[in-house]
């Protein structure tokens, strides 16, 4: 750990996230959404983000992605400041119904992003044939989204995503309006497609199943205002799948772990101070 | 089988009433001796005399361009205007109250003043038709441009879509329902447009035509071309729901699978 820009898998940064802060100001009131958030997520890594629900998460996601610009901080790809959305970073956003174009086939959707990178015809045709295969839909193509499962839906937006090439993917809640079981395949779809592209996940989840199953590290965040309670290595073999790794005695360890520490966040705001015993925290003690 | 017998119910369905009423007339004017609503076969007798000749070219033609003209400077006009003020915030709350005051003037109150400024020719009657049937199309697109889903639009950012791409594939076609709403109003308006600019200062056209036959006691020929345009309306209308219905195919998809029908 010497290298002040590894990661504590060991990993090089690709994305550094420094000190970032929102608050809204509106009508009168103002809301400091996220407080003080620091981590860096190595090139190649699966980092999952859990947090209480209203913990700033996706306020937190939009600033990586370039769609919201900080109050303070900064968001660094790849040795470059986010100023906008890059051109290499794709999202997956919670509402697959509302991320879709309607009024566009599914091929069409998964298209578009590549003809803003003005790429030849073929290459597009090429990328959107392997990128439907490889989420399972290479017969769905001339469909439109809203004749297709959620789950389904969701399977074309991760294909849009994969079909840009992205050196990191986004995930903002992804599977959180899926039932159970297709959320278990979804899970596995993102651990292969990881394995198989070499792309950089951030994923953020309120599951903490999720979080563990999917993830080599979770990052765990307290409530609104935002900073970073935990940085946990999840020390689970490479090869997991939802039945032996889910009733491993270790998944148990480390669930039983985040969901102490959420319990924790849960009564705990960004200004006040760690608890005693609460491991690694790198939570900021910034006085209000 | 199952859906001829299915077609042939909807056209019974769609058919029965125009059927009966033309059936009704038919027979109650059959013996009229009233010189303003003769029987209904002499009207049709005249319906091709009158129409089916030169008028169809001095007449029909100048009118319906003169529609087509309006209603598409109407379309353009209000998309454009109506994207542009959608899409600005400062721009709406400036021209608002101008735009409400101008939306509130009945169009044919203009007429007089256009025909002093733009004479008595097309021009006039088109700036009548843009005038009016503008309103529809401008409102609801701006409605519809400001209503873009705001994940769809984050979406779009985070994919690179931007300027003319996110025009075309994100504002228009998310804004398309609202559009086509407005030019589906825009075209009734239009045609009751055409024919009032052409009661008053007019060489040609339908309206011309029947305001002529009435004063000069043409009577048939004067409902027949009352006939004509409730034809010309019907195939407008007609033509409009054909392309409704193509272009909106995705929308009314969605609001199909969106109730949980197939």
């Amino acid at each position: 750990m010497s290298d002040p820009t590894a990661t504590p898998t060991g990993r090089t940064a690709l994305l550094d996230v420094a000190k970032v802060q929102k608050t809204y100001t509106g009508q009168g009131r103002t809301v400091e959404a996220v407080r003080d958030l620091t981590f860096s997520v190595g090139n190649g890594e699966l980092v999952c983000i859990v947090g209480p629900s209203g913990a700033g998460k996706t306020t937190l996601l939009k600033v990586i992605a370039g769609l919201l610009e900080p109050t303070s901080g900064t968001v660094t790809l790849d040795g470059t400041q986010v100023t906008g959305p890059p051109p290499s970073m794709a999202v997956v956003f919670q509402e697959y119904g509302r991320s879709l174009f309607p009024w566009m086939t599914v091929e069409q959707n998964v298209e578009l992003p590549l003809k803003q990178k003005k790429m030849a015809k073929e290459r597009r045709a090429e990328l959107v044939r392997d990128a439907l295969e490889a989420v399972g839909l290479a017969e769905a193509h001339s469909a439109y989204p809203w004749q297709l499962s959620g789950g389904m839906q969701q399977r074309v937006a991760i294909a849009r995503a994969v079909a840009y090439q992205p050196q990191v993917l986004l995930m903002d809640e992804p599977f959180a309006a899926v039932d159970a079981q297709t959320r278990a395949d979804l899970e596995d779809l993102i651990r292969s497609l990881w394995h198989k592209l070499g792309v950089t996940i951030l994923f953020v989840t309120h599951d903490i199943d999720e979080s563990v199953y999917l993830g080599e590290r979770v990052l765990v965040l307290s409530s609104s205002p935002t900073v970073i309670m935990e940085d946990l290595t999840i020390d689970l073999p490479d090869e997991r799948n939802q039945l032996d790794t889910r009733s491993s005695p270790r998944f148990a360890e480390l669930r039983h772990h985040v969901y102490e520490q959420i319990q924790l966040a849960k009564h705990r705001r960004g200004g006040e101070p760690a608890p005693a015993g609460a491991t690694g925290a790198s939570a900021a003690t910034t006085p209000a | 089988m199952q859906t001829v017998l299915r077609w042939g119910r909807s056209l019974f369905v769609a058919l029965a009433l125009p059927v009966v009423l033309v059936t009704l007339w038919w027979v109650l004017s059959a013996g009229s001796t009233n010189y303003y609503s003769p029987p209904l076969q002499t009207i049709l007798t005249t319906f091709g005399e009158v129409w089916f000749g030169p008028r169809l070219v001095d007449d029909v033609l100048p009118s319906v361009t003169r529609l087509v003209i309006g209603y598409a400077g109407a379309v353009v006009l209000g998309v454009g205007l109506g994207i542009l003020l959608g899409a600005n915030r400062t721009l709406r709350r400036l021209t608002e109250p101008v735009l409400e005051f101008f939306r509130a003037i009945p169009p044919p109150a203009l007429i007089p003043i256009l025909f002093l400024f733009a004479g008595i020719g097309d021009t006039a009657k088109i700036i009548v038709i843009v005038f009016g049937a503008i309103w529809p199309v401008l409102l609801n697109t701006v409605e519809g441009v400001r209503a873009v889903d705001e994940v769809l639009s984050d979406t779009s950012r985070s994919y690179g879509v931007s300027g003319w791409a996110r025009m075309r594939h994100l504002v228009l076609p998310s804004a398309s329902p609202q559009i086509i709403a407005g030019m589906r109003q825009a075209l009734s308006i239009s045609i009751i447009l055409m024919v009032i600019s052409e009661l008053f200062g007019s060489f040609n056209g339908l309206g011309f035509a029947i305001i002529q036959f009435q004063r000069s006691f043409a009577i048939p020929e004067m409902w027949s071309g009352i006939l004509l345009l409730g034809i010309l309306g019907f195939v407008m209308s007609l033509l409009f729901a054909l392309f409704e219905r193509r272009s909106l195919r995705w929308y009314h998809g969605l609001r199909r699978s969106q109730r949980g029908e197939k």
